[in-house]
């Protein structure tokens, strides 16, 4: 299914707005698309008229051009009939904000509009959904601007069953620096479903992750969505609802006992490398490193810190997720301490956890870094820093950021976040090193890269 | 593919909702699986003569559309080791509701596995393989994965169970056959695939494993309603 002309329109009609109620949700979108977005708007109201000034078109027909984007925030019954006009006036793909449809027991209004959709190849999304939201190009979301946070442009792809559940992790990822590629909400999921748009998005040159909010599946589409996510090449990161269902129907066999709905959909994601993130959390730090990282890892980590406490309690962590934190060489110590700067030559400690202690400088943790993510022992490194350790810079993220080296091994950092030090963490982040909040941030990163792949 | 004999029992088990122990385990023995050597006796004299063809000691086991769990009834006895004991229990089990003829088979040993399946909704057919037993339901130590298996499926199912160590020759015991393990599972997820469309569920419970065998001691097949 070709989302291209909805997802980066020139031109959007809003069917549905209204010329007495400025709330309506029509006029919301209406006015955010005019007003924010550099696209042509068309408002559509079959009664015809004005809007503050601007023309109320009756239909498509009275459009000067064929429109890119319809979005229809119309009453069920008239959707059939707008779909016709949107396929005759060769409009690209519709939102269809619109609910009355399956989730009201609907069905058969739902199934003639998939099936006018669908004769004509005519891409949509919903019903009963809050539809799309493409930074800096165009969005559907029938919540007024002055309401939203600021979204950041990035690579990270979210698809959503609830419209609701997709703005908080809009936001969410936000805050944490993590930006977004598009973001869509499919409500009903009536054509347009995870499936189609996994194939869609693995194909989107500006998604490097797509970040999926499911609550179910309908009969055997659990497989199709498992044979399209493994095989889009990007990671693809998943947050279940409904884990808590309980079959209804009595079980007469062991095996349906205790495989119940939530196990086999998690043990089945794992077993073709589709990420499950646990709760919102593990999906932000999840998508965060495997957009820095699209690929997979062994079992051995390498740690570098400046303060034993937070090395112990990383070793932890790691072995914690089942990592191990191998012995360094005394071949490979030596090479370290002869880089160390003087002062810290003689008390850093060069075991793994590596504990370049107080004192160290920039540069001792580059040489450490360069050295150890050549040592072939190491799968990847996990960095941990105090911006408020004397020694060091703020430029430190910026510095370690070797572009041909994190392509060989990933490497990870944790740093405390407080606002004070936000340079320090953006030396990190603008140059593409994953910085987790917590410790334990930082090593489940390391497990979103070792369950990218079949397990 | 599945075999005219297969289809025949799936369409002749319908009525009972499951498929009664003696023909499942034809079923698996058709399809490449290692099931005990078995008869099933109608009358006492067939029984006497089936134990000894087999060879002391025998497991005994009733035949019934009405016992689907065949050990909460008190309708299996293992160890029966002579004439006598194949007599009494002939003549204990044939009281029982629905009774239709006598399972008399080999006796088998090994770590217990479950070998299961179950027709998913949002996923179709899927493979279990766990620690199994009478317990299994207490430790559910148990991988799930979607059927039909891939090559690298097999491994990491036994991989990622709890008590996998039990497999590998714990405490001087002699370590299971992983290969023959995998290969089984597989020709069982193979089975399974061809199967999905009259089946609900399946326990191979338990499925012996030594050395250099993997058999199946007792196989429950539910069918689709």
């Amino acid at each position: 299914m070709n989302f291209d002309r909805m997802l980066n329109p020139t031109s959007v009609a809003v069917v549905g707005v209204s010329s007495k109620n400025d709330r309506h949700p029509a006029n919301i979108v209406f006015k955010k698309v005019r007003l924010r977005y550099s696209v042509k708007a068309y408002a559509i109201n079959p009664r015809g008229g004005e809007l503050n000034g601007e023309p109320l078109y009756k239909s498509l027909d009275e459009i000067p051009e064929p429109v890119d984007l319809v979005v229809i925030a119309a009453r069920a019954e008239h959707v059939p009939a707008l779909f016709e006009s949107c396929i005759k006036n060769n409009a690209g793909g519709a939102v269809l904000i619109s609910g009355g449809f399956s989730e009201v027991g609907n069905d058969e209004l739902q199934e003639k509009v998939v099936s006018i959709a669908k004769e004509a190849d005519f891409p949509f999304i919903g019903p009963n959904c809050l539809g799309i939201f493409v930074p800096g190009v165009v969005d559907s979301l029938f919540t007024p601007s002055e309401r939203m946070e600021q979204v950041t442009l990035g690579n990270v792809a979210i698809v959503s069953q609830s419209g609701g559940i997709m703005v908080d992790l809009m936001f969410k990822f936000s805050a944490f620096g993590v930006g977004i590629s598009k973001a869509i909400s499919i409500g009903n999921k009536a054509m347009a479903r995870e499936i189609e748009l996994i194939e869609y998005l693995g194909k989107d040159p500006d998604t490097h992750v797509i970040a999926l909010y499911i609550e179910g599946f309908n009969e055997n589409e659990g497989r199709e969505f498992v044979k399209a996510a493994s095989s889009c090449n990007k990671p693809v990161v998943v947050l279940k609802s409904g884990k808590s269902k309980v079959g209804m129907e009595a079980v007469s066999s062991h095996t349906a006992s205790m495989a119940g709905d939530y196990r086999v959909f998690s043990s089945i994601l794992a077993q073709y490398g589709i990420v499950e993130a646990r709760d919102e959390i593990e999906m932000i730090n999840f998508c965060e490193v495997l957009s820095c990282y699209p690929r997979t890892i062994g079992n051995n980590i390498a740690i570098i810190t400046l303060s034993g406490g937070h090395g112990a309690s990383a070793s932890d962590f790691c072995s914690e997720r089942g990592f191990n934190i191998p012995l360094i060489s005394t071949e490979t110590q030596e090479k370290i301490r002869e880089k160390l700067s003087p002062g810290i030559r003689n008390i850093a400690s060069l075991t793994n956890p590596v504990d370049l202690t107080g004192s160290a400088l920039d540069e001792d943790f580059i040489a450490t870094y360069e050295i150890l993510s050549d040592s072939p022992e190491f799968n990847a490194i996990l960095l941990l820093v105090l911006p408020y350790s004397p020694s060091i810079t703020q430029d430190l993220g910026a510095k370690m950021s070797m572009p041909t080296r994190k392509r060989v091994k990933p490497f990870i950092a944790y740093t405390s976040h407080t606002d004070r030090y936000k340079i320090f963490i953006d030396g990190f982040k603008y140059n593409q090193i994953p910085v987790a909040d917590t410790i334990d941030g930082a090593v489940m990163m390391l497990e979103a890269m070792r369950r990218y792949q079949s397990c | 593919m599945l075999t005219n004999e297969i289809k025949n029992i799936l369409e002749s088990s319908q009525k009972e909702g499951w498929v009664l122990e003696p023909d499942a385990k034809k079923i698996f023995a058709q399809s490449g699986m290692d099931v005990p050597n078995f008869r099933v006796a109608t009358t006492e004299e067939e029984a006497v003569a089936m134990a000894s063809e087999i060879g002391y000691p025998v497991v005994a086991k009733i035949v019934s559309p009405k016992a689907l769990h065949k050990s909460d009834v008190g309708g299996v006895k293992v160890g029966l080791k002579n004439e006598q004991e194949i007599k009494e229990t002939f003549t204990a089990f044939s009281q029982f509701e629905g009774f239709t003829g006598l399972l008399i088979e080999e006796v088998v040993s090994g770590v217990e596995m479950i070998f299961g399946a179950k027709i998913d909704g949002q996923f179709g057919p899927v493979v279990l393989l766990g620690i199994g037993g009478t317990s299994v339901e207490i430790y559910q130590d148990t991988a799930i994965r979607m059927a039909p298996l891939r090559d690298v499926d097999g491994p990491s199912m036994i991989e990622s169970l709890k008590a996998k160590k039990l497999l590998r020759g714990y405490r001087g015991a002699d370590p299971i056959d992983e290969d023959r393990l995998c290969q089984m599972l597989s020709a069982f997820s193979t089975l399974v695939v061809d199967m999905a469309d009259s089946i609900e569920s399946i326990d191979l419970n338990p499925v012996m494993c030594t050395t250099d065998r993997c058999v199946i001691a007792d196989a429950r097949i539910i069918l689709k309603s």
